[in-house]
């Protein structure tokens, strides 16, 4: 078992006859991804590689029963389709996409969560299960099967991770990618219920950085409601308050947001911080069951 | 994007919320002329700078006369203005605005901003206005009061009752602030502000509800949709560099340590920061060239984080996965040659064909090092580091 991705996944991509949609559709059918369809208003009636292009996702979702979409779509765009998406009825959203207006979004947020739709992202590298499907921007080769899970609000974080966790022999049964933006559809606590659900998921990994209260909040939640070991990694410890450190989420504001008073959420509710990013391997090696 | 006040007094204006009379000025003449021109004593001189916390900085001034005027407008117009908010070098104060003075009765404490927890829209207000909010919220959360709205939904006059019930006002100043409150929300909605804050909000002793102060970020990712908002840009009050680096689509921030580093990916860059610290240096900066990495982005980078004379070492980090680190090498080995590349670099590349990669690198003749992983990285700086310091 996985969580929200597996065999049974038939995806359909927004923004696939664009460079980036073209290429990222592409590594994810040649990891092994069904990709069925693809959208470009416009553009219906065509092909990218075998895959049929509609000009709308409801056309998609009829002709293919697609039940996973990835959003490529520009930023002035992408809520718009998001919210098409789920709309159509494909119950599971990763939109990738980078700098979609926060105002947008919040409205495509509260119709995401009216429709009982789950949005994963934006702003994010998407979802993989090793060996069974990845719907994202992340490098298939670095991932194991295993059984260890991740969660992240970062994109690059999240592959050194995933990386480290591969070269220690730690297979990941599942890696989200929830995104750096301020308003996101899967939070951690989503992801947590789910990894504490999946009987395949052994150990987890929690991957935060500074801004907001995110971290405090699953902490909380993993003191009451996870019994699998959990280890957890903040970025962003050395970064000065007030600034936004590239990620729109990420910025200290007054005396919320920072990196120390996650961490010391995070231990007091009985995660394993790593402080050094250096040694996140070899300790999940250590800490997780076999 | 931040703007000045006088700016954000425009759009005020354009939504008719009540506002002080008064006029922007550039220069003491022109400052002058505007004193003159409001007729009335007191008059307030304002330096406008971003940052907040003029008025303790010196940068707040009322007179009683012409005079008295004229003196604050010379004293405060080109003077290093020091706040909380500016760092100890301050800033040159190069703007001012000009206004009447008013008969305050009270001040309060306004603001509007997205609320992430819950990804709705947060107004707040407060009695306890002219004051560091922050110390409010931290030391008197319960005079901090707040109201949601669903921004689907919009605004709902309810909100604006919620609020003014709690805030102890007279029936008059009551309806004037239903109406403010809508109008503020409005302002925010339609420029994609991402926060509207008014400290002070002030009754006078007339009962009219004013806006005394006035200040507003946007949203970077929504400028694209406000070009009105974007002729506001004020280049001056931003730091040089990372003004150079946006050009590129470069995210660089300066901080004050001697190693430089270059990520991709802003996660990562934050990481990689931490790590150089936890090994014993000082980051020099915040430099994300985004999730790829070109060879023209490094090169832009390289550029970048070198004009900082600080930099006695440099940290490149970058996780390709899918990028090639041949490529990658020759990129950094050309940009290397171009910027004269004078401060030893450690290197830390991940993506496909890292053996050649590193052959590149340390056949190329330049004081390029290789780390295995971002700890060595790290370690391998810290002494380039350490070296610079004896």
């Amino acid at each position: 078992m996985s969580v929200f991705v597996d065999k049974n996944t038939r995806l359909v991509v927004a923004g696939i006859t664009g460079k980036e949609g073209q290429f990222h559709t592409r590594a994810c059918a040649e990891y092994g991804t069904k990709v069925v369809a693809g959208v470009t208003p416009g553009k219906g009636g065509q092909k990218m590689d075998d895959i049929p292009v509609f000009n709308t996702m409801e056309q998609a979702r009829k002709e293919t029963g697609c039940n996973v979409a990835m959003i490529f779509v520009p930023p002035p765009f992408a809520a718009d389709s998001i919210m098409e998406a789920a709309s159509a009825g494909v119950p599971l959203v990763v939109a990738i996409t980078e700098g979609i207006p926060v105002l947008d979004m919040m409205k495509a947020y509260h119709f995401i969560k009216a429709s009982g739709v789950r949005l994963i992202g934006p702003n994010c590298p998407g979802i993989i299960s090793p060996g069974k499907a990845k719907v994202g921007i992340m490098p298939g080769p670095i991932h194991k099967e295993g059984s260890v899970a991740l969660v992240s609000r970062s994109g690059t974080l999240t592959y050194e991770v995933v990386d480290q966790l591969t070269l220690n022999g730690v297979g990941q049964s599942t890696c989200i990618g929830i995104g750096g933006d301020p308003v996101i559809g899967t939070n951690f606590i989503d992801a947590l219920k789910a990894f504490e659900a999946d009987p395949e998921t052994k150990g987890i990994v929690m991957v935060g950085e500074i801004g907001g209260s995110a971290e405090e909040d699953a902490a909380a939640f993993i003191k009451r409601n996870v019994t699998k070991p959990v280890i957890g990694f903040i970025a962003g410890l050395t970064a000065p308050p007030g600034r936004r450190m590239g990620h729109a989420g990420a910025i200290i504001s007054g005396s919320s947001g920072t990196g120390q008073a996650k961490i010391e959420a995070m231990e007091k509710a009985g995660i394993t911080v790593v402080r050094n990013l250096g040694q996140l391997g070899k300790t999940a090696l250590e800490l997780f069951p076999k | 994007m931040k703007i000045h006040e006088f700016q954000a007094k425009e759009l005020f204006k354009k939504f008719d919320i009540p506002i002080p009379r008064g006029k922007a000025a550039f220069t003491v003449d022109e400052a002058k002329k505007v004193a003159a021109e409001l007729k009335t004593f007191p008059v307030v001189v304002k330096a406008q700078i971003h940052a907040g916390g003029r008025g303790k900085g010196g940068g707040v001034k009322l007179a009683k006369s012409a005079a008295e005027a004229e003196k604050y407008i010379k004293e405060i117009l080109g003077m290093t203005l020091v706040t909380h908010q500016t760092g100890p070098e301050g800033k040159v104060v190069k703007k001012l605005l000009v206004e009447e003075g008013l008969n305050i009765a009270k001040e309060l404490y306004m603001a509007i901003l997205p609320d992430r927890s819950n990804s709705s829209i947060l107004l707040m207000a407060s009695e306890a206005g002219g004051m560091d909010i922050e110390e409010v919220a931290a030391k008197t959360p319960e005079k901090l009061i707040k109201v949601w709205v669903n921004p689907a939904v919009g605004f709902q006059p309810y909100n604006a009752r919620a609020l003014a019930y709690q805030l102890n006002f007279d029936p008059e100043v009551t309806k004037q602030f239903i109406t403010m409150a809508g109008k503020l929300y409005d302002l925010f909605m339609k420029y994609d502000c991402s926060l509207l804050e008014i400290n002070p909000l002030v009754i006078t002793k007339e009962k009219k509800l004013i806006a005394l102060d006035a200040k507003i970020n946007f949203d970077d990712n929504a400028l694209y949709r406000h070009k009105d908002v974007v002729e506001f840009r004020d280049l001056n009050e931003e730091d040089a560099l990372e003004v150079e680096a946006s050009k590129f689509n470069i995210n660089y921030i300066k901080l004050d340590g001697n190693i430089g580093n270059m990520v991709n990916g802003a996660g990562l860059a934050m990481a990689t920061m931490d790590i150089i610290k936890l090994a014993g240096a000082s980051p020099a900066n915040f430099l994300d060239v985004g999730g790829g990495a070109s060879a023209e982005m490094v090169e832009n980078g390289f550029r970048i984080l070198l004009s900082d004379k600080n930099v006695k070492g440099v940290l490149i980090n970058i996780f390709g996965g899918i990028l090639r680190c041949d490529i990658l090498a020759n990129g950094v080995v050309e940009a290397a040659k171009k910027v004269k590349l004078t401060v030893p670099v450690v290197i830390r590349m991940k993506g496909t064909n890292v053996e050649q990669g590193k052959k590149i690198l340390e056949e190329s003749g330049l004081p390029l090092t290789v780390a295995k992983d971002v700890w060595d990285a790290a370690e391998k700086v810290a002494a380039i580091a350490k070296k610079a310091k004896n």
